[in-house]
């Protein structure tokens, strides 16, 4: 099969013929569309949250220690 | 075999390949999650009875099932930090209660979305409904009780505990549909006779399922990779991660 009998094909099941339509949903839209977006957002946030935690810590203790070795008791400045 | 349970106890080891793990299946989850949402809502027909609504069962289902799976994950994980002393079990433990409280909040929040056109309420107090808000609770109990105590080894413990003593809620959920009358409808896939769903909707929706299981999978490592290198903050392969960081930035 050529790809563009596979798009053909992929268009002929489309359920939905108009932007307006799948909007709509026969009038079930706002259900099925406020779930979706409810559950992207906490997709999202489940993905992005750990990965931000994880970054701000390092960079926390990466500062942390650089001053700590600016010291002069850790460069060996002594007493 | 003993080797590969001897490098788990490693953190720098689980480090590492919970990172070379997420690079391939980080982008297999996406694109799963992707194309089973674009089948789900364009290429299948309503449902005869309830219409387009049906069609938060690609989210509602999946969430629900890995939110009952991801129970047993953090109670495994619990019992053998208990038992084994595990480190690394107390991390994975630690690891999945936010996720399978955001999990369990996606499968409440739709299937509440889901009831309002369907069974003209969004909320009824029955068996299953009321159970899997027990689940929400046990996964929030979970990450509150860690955080309350100071002692981070007991509060490992109490955690282990309360996951173990919160798997009684699991069978419960499964079999709520069957034991009491409920507006709920009992299972439509079923390994053991035929399910009762079409085809043509239950193709994108076992994709969905894999995809949430690769979800969890990788917000389970990403989580871990975070709770590890907090935990151990004072040793020379995380200090080393940090400079490279700000080496990099």
């Amino acid at each position: 099969m050529s790809v563009a009998q596979w798009v053909a094909q992929l268009d002929q099941n489309l359920y939905f013929r108009s932007v307006d339509a799948l909007l709509d949903m026969e009038g079930h839209g706002a259900f099925v569309w406020s779930a979706y977006l409810i559950t992207t957002l906490v997709v999202l946030a489940m993905l992005l949250l750990p990965l931000r935690r994880k970054r701000r810590f390092l960079r926390q203790l990466a500062g942390e220690l650089k001053r700590r070795e600016g010291s002069p008791r850790t460069k060996g400045g002594g007493d | 075999m003993w080797s590969f349970f001897h490098k788990l106890g490693s953190p720098p080891w689980l480090f590492g390949i919970a990172g070379s793990i997420l690079r391939w299946l980080l982008p297999i989850t996406l694109v799963a999650l992707a194309v089973g949402l674009v089948w789900g809502l364009l290429f299948t027909h309503p449902d005869f009875r309830q219409g387009n609504s049906y069609r938060i069962i690609y989210i509602h289902v999946p969430a629900a099932v890995v939110a009952l799976a991801g129970y047993y994950v953090m109670a495994i994980a619990g019992a053998v930090s208990l038992v084994w002393k595990m480190k690394m079990a107390d991390v994975a433990m630690r690891a999945c209660a936010p996720i399978g409280a955001a999990l369990t909040f996606i499968a409440l929040v739709t299937g509440s979305i889901w009831g309002k056109p369907t069974w003209g309420t969004w909320w009824v107090w029955d068996a299953r409904i009321t159970s899997m808000l027990i689940l929400l609770f046990l996964y929030l109990g979970v990450v509150a009780l860690y955080e309350a105590y100071d002692n981070k080894e007991a509060a490992g413990k109490a955690c282990a505990v309360l996951s173990l003593v919160g798997t009684v809620n699991i069978p419960i959920i499964y079999k709520s549909v069957d034991w009491w009358y409920s507006l709920h409808q009992p299972a439509s896939i079923r390994f053991t006779g035929g399910s009762t769903i079409d085809a043509s909707m239950l193709y994108p929706l076992l994709l969905m399922i894999v995809a949430f299981y690769c979800l969890f999978t990788c917000c389970l490592l990403m989580n871990m990779r975070a709770e590890l290198v907090e935990r151990e903050a004072r040793t020379n392969w995380v200090r080393k991660l940090a400079r490279a960081g700000e080496a990099r930035a």
